[in-house]
């Protein structure tokens, strides 16, 4: 199998502060891997190192096979970034959103009709094509996270890499987002993707890296515990009061 | 309409439909990056490069461009290398320049600081035929790259780590960005003068944000309102006897309030049209307590 990304031995700060301390991460083709760890051990870091936004101080990095400072071919990624709730105030409708995703492969040129139909079949995907005219501010948290999916999937990407796509959306829309994940794994799509909850998301998810201050615990199976906690229904108030301040995560490692 | 027959007048017009349509067209791009004020900035770049222009008796449209897109070029790179000081590098580019130019003018032979307040507040009745040649070069360019580039453009601005993943040039657009406004400062510095360059930037733009609901739209309108206030600024001018810049930087105002108002009634209107078929979804609640005791009864 090839390798569509390669990380090894990764350290990164920010600011002055050790993000990331030898990270090893690989990903191959059509596998499905899922980042966890708690609050601040780096995920989104190592999701952003992944496409180039955070310089790596040491270590090396390649995309399908390539060094990062040398790969060009960016239109093989779909990004779904974490979600922040900064608004400029100037207006733009989920379409127009969703069609900047769509620059990956038209660049400086004109959209073709092919183009303009992907954004509307990726605009479906998420079932966000009733409210494509709306504007994106008058969404909720978890629609504005569906439209940034869309935006990734409008690319038609051999590779998704997303931050936290299941934040604050709800479990049936979970359900449909997965649905569209299996569709697209099954079409030969890379997954690497943040998750805090497996939730729905579980039975795709061939492996799990597991990050604690910036260096890889696990790598291997999804830890069976986490499918519990994220059945529907399972109640996250756990009875421990005296580790009501730890994430319920870090014990299982 | 007498003020049409002037040469001075049509020259005064052409420019200011011509700002109209330019400083919002970059401006909006400015305001979704959230750099509102930076061609203020700029504007205060600007004024060595009139200084310039007297010391050396060149033109001062086209020294104040060559200066102006210099230091937007220098903002750009403070933006992305010094993100710690940056603020504070940008504070003396701004007062550097605008101490630069006073500076300069007073140095030239026939330069006087009344000749600078004609650049500082606007002076849309000296405009010189050379100047109309340099302004619609420049104003050219200007549509041609926000409207050209809307779609790249949009994204930079709304997202810019996005837009690195998907390979678009970011440095580049966002270079080409600054030096847009820059060139859209010395369109405008004649009209309304390099103080007030920023608001015809900003308000139209923050007029349009009030009603539209796309991009395009505010885009769109953005620019009406920039051509509508420019004109009707300049006509006003003319017939009033009363300063240019200010009048159109009112009227721009007065447009933002305006709309502001009608901005309340207006989204009022579209929610019950978009409940048009008047269904309601009141769950009907099984009375779960004798109706005494609802105060209400
Ligand atoms: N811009 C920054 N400057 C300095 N430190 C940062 C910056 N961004 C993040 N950090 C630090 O880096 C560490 C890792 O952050 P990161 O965002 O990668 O965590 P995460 O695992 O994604 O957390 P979360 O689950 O909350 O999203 C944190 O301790 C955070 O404080
Ligand atoms: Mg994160």
């Amino acid at each position: 199998m090839d390798t569509v990304i390669s990380m090894r031995g990764a350290t990164a700060t920010l600011g002055s502060r050790p993000v990331l301390r030898g990270v090893d991460l690989t990903v191959r083709r059509g596998e499905v891997v899922a980042l966890l760890g708690a609050n601040g051990s780096g995920k989104s870091t190592a999701i952003r190192a992944v496409v180039g936004q955070v310089p790596l101080t040491s270590g090396g990095l390649e995309l399908f096979g390539t060094p990062l400072n040398r790969f060009r071919d960016w239109a093989r990624i779909g990004y779904v970034p974490q979600r922040t709730t900064a608004a400029s105030g100037v207006p733009a409708t989920v379409r127009e959103v969703v069609s900047a995703g769509r620059l990956a492969r038209t660049k400086l040129g004109l959209p073709r009709k092919a183009d303009r139909r992907a954004v509307e079949h990726a605009l479906e995907l998420v079932g966000m094509a009733d409210r494509a005219a709306d504007p994106v501010e008058a969404l909720s948290g978890g629609q504005h996270q569906r439209v940034l999916i869309a935006r990734a999937l409008s690319v038609e990407p051999e590779l998704l890499i997303m931050d936290e796509p299941m934040a604050g959306v709800d479990l049936a829309s979970q359900e449909v987002l997965a649905g569209t994940l299996r569709e697209q794994v099954s079409l030969g799509t890379t997954v690497l993707l943040v998750l805090h909850e497996l939730g729905p998301l579980e039975p795709l998810i061939d492996r799990a890296v597991v990050l604690r201050d910036g260096c890889v615990v696990h790598d291997g199976p999804p830890p069976k515990a986490q499918g519990q906690h994220a059945l529907p229904g399972h109640d996250h108030v756990h009875p421990h009061a005296g580790h009501a301040a730890e994430p319920i995560r870090t014990g299982l490692f | 309409m007498e003020l049409f027959s002037y040469a001075f007048m049509q020259r005064a017009l052409i420019a200011a439909v011509l700002v109209g349509i330019t400083a919002p067209a970059i401006g909006i791009y400015l305001v979704q990056r959230r750099q509102s004020l930076m061609g203020d900035g700029i504007g205060h770049v600007a004024l060595t490069g009139v200084g310039l222009g007297f010391l050396l008796s060149a033109n001062p449209v086209w020294m104040a461009t060559a200066v102006a897109v210099a230091g937007a070029v220098v903002m750009e790179l403070i933006r992305w290398y010094g993100r710690t000081r940056g603020d504070i590098a940008l504070a003396m580019l701004f007062y550097g320049g605008m101490a630069a130019g006073v500076l300069f003018t007073s140095l030239a032979p026939n330069g006087s600081n009344a000749n600078l307040l004609t650049y500082l507040f606007g002076s849309i009745t000296t405009v010189s035929p050379q100047d109309i040649t340099a302004i619609c070069l420049l104003a050219g360019f200007v549509v041609l790259v926000t409207v050209g580039l809307r779609r790249q453009l949009f994204a930079v601005s709304q997202d810019e780590e996005f837009a690195q993943v998907t390979g678009l040039p970011v440095r580049l657009l966002n270079l080409l960005v600054a030096v847009t406004a820059a060139v859209t400062v010395t369109v405008a510095m004649r009209v309304v003068g390099l103080l007030l360059v920023s608001a015809l930037m900003v308000i139209p733009v923050a007029a349009s944000q009030q009603i539209a609901r796309s991009f395009a739209t505010a885009f769109a309108l953005s620019v009406v309102i920039g051509v509508v206030v420019a004109f009707s600024g300049t006509v006003t001018s003319y017939y009033a006897d009363v300063p240019s810049g200010a009048t159109i930087v009112l009227l721009a105002i007065g447009v933002f309030v305006t709309l502001t108002l009608l901005a309340a009634p207006l989204a009022k209107k579209r929610a019950r049209r978009a409940a048009g078929d008047g269904t309601r979804c009141t769950l009907e609640v099984p009375a779960a307590r004798p109706t005494e005791d609802d105060v209400r009864v």
